[in-house]
């Protein structure tokens, strides 16, 4: 079950992304990512860990929007790009090459945030001075 | 006023796990070793493999290997039976080693001996052809092994470890006589997905194909050490 590692990566991730916000708490509407076909990753098993592992917490809501990118190869023969398949053992249908370049597929990507901050407090955020 | 905001990150998904493989591997190189993540799918033969690879180069190289095994430390006591030092990582129930758990298993080493001393140091992942490839542990070079039992279709079935690997080592050739399997097969099934890899065929048993996987070992050594040279070597 590595959809529950990658989840603790995103988490992570989303934490080093909620600091740069300090001292306000963002609300997180939706997190976009990108996963490609030609990775380990199954979309709706990473669904399942984000909405567990987020229960309670700051990211608790937070939809995960999940776009899968499809497998294109580039045939260096010729220099098409097409569609690898299993069937085809991932041969180029132009040249019969096999699978030499990787246009996309390999994405595991945290694409945006969508969220909303809380609405300011009239007094500026004091800047900390330096002890 | 809630304005919807949306940040642009474009970020890598393990991103933490990539920033500890890249903190692992800088000691790899200030120290000077060449780091192997042996990947494959339960009982290809990896241990077995290092059993007898760790007895053919001990007498060259200065060696440890990082032990993943799942639960038990079975493959660590045979590996320390050869007498190169061994350090298990229990994983518990993962199905990969990730980079903090390496980093775990290097801080126990370094109680044992010198990192710097050492030229190869070899990490035996957790069983499992499906994620180990997606988990940089900061290795230099990744072998795959896929052994004759597990029929010609795995490369294409479970193509992400196949394409990452660098060497890929066909395991158990001496069973070839007793299967309805053409290794020739398999072989043309992992070029397919990885024209770029080195493809040797082993066996532990019978020790075919051995010399060849021992020079590529020997070959990457030097290309790591010729790269390192023009780097100071402050340690
Ligand atoms: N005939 C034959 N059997 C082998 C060979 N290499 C390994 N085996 C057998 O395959 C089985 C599994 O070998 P291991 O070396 O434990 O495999 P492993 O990949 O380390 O297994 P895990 O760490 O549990 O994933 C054992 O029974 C070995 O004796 C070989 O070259 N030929
Ligand atoms: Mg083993
Ligand atoms: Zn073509």
């Amino acid at each position: 079950m590595h959809e529950v590692d990658m989840t603790r990566c995103l988490v992570l991730s989303m934490q080093s992304w909620r600091q740069r916000h300090e001292p306000t708490l963002p609300s997180v509407q939706r997190v976009h990512l990108e996963v490609g076909r030609f990775t380990c990753v199954e979309p709706e098993q990473l669904r399942f860990t984000w909405a567990v592992a987020v229960q309670g917490s700051w990211l608790d809501g937070a939809d995960l929007v999940i776009e899968t990118v499809p497998l294109v190869g580039r045939c260096l023969a010729c220099g098409a790009t097409y569609h690898p398949t299993v069937e085809a053992a991932y041969q180029s249908p132009c040249c019969q090459r096999p699978l030499e370049e990787i246009v996309s597929g390999r994405e595991l990507r945290i694409r945006s945030v969508d969220y909303t901050l809380p609405t300011p407090t009239p007094t500026p955020t004091p800047t900390p001075t330096p002890a | 006023m809630h304005m919807p905001l949306e940040d642009t990150l474009g970020l890598n998904l393990l991103a933490a796990n990539q920033h500890q493989a890249d903190h692992n591997r800088e000691h790899f190189e200030a120290w000077r070793l060449l780091c192997l993540n042996v990947m494959s799918s339960p009982g290809a033969g990896k241990t077995s493999l290092l059993e007898r690879s760790l007895a053919a180069l001990a007498p060259e190289f200065a060696m440890a290997v990082l032990e993943g095994d799942m639960t038990t430390q079975l493959d660590a006591q045979r590996l320390e039976a050869v007498g190169v030092p061994v350090v298990p990582i229990t994983t518990g129930r993962a199905c990969h080693l990730d980079a903090a758990m390496v980093a775990g298993g290097l801080r126990l080493l370094r109680q044992r001996l010198n990192p710097a001393d050492l030229d190869i140091l070899w990490v035996e992942n957790v069983g499992n052809l499906v994620c180990p490839a997606e988990f940089e542990v900061g290795e230099h070079l990744k072998v795959a092994l896929l052994s004759v039992t597990e029929g010609d279709d795995k490369p294409l079935k479970y193509p992400v470890m196949f394409r990452e690997a660098d060497c890929v080592l066909i395991t158990k050739i001496d069973l070839l006589p007793y299967l309805p399997v053409e290794v020739d097969r398999i072989e043309t099934h992992i070029r397919q997905v990885n024209p770029r890899a080195t493809v040797i065929r082993v066996s532990a048993s019978s020790g075919l194909g051995l010399p060849t996987w021992h020079a590529w070992i020997r070959q990457q050594l030097c290309l790591r050490l010729s790269m390192a040279l023009p780097v100071p070597a402050n340690r």
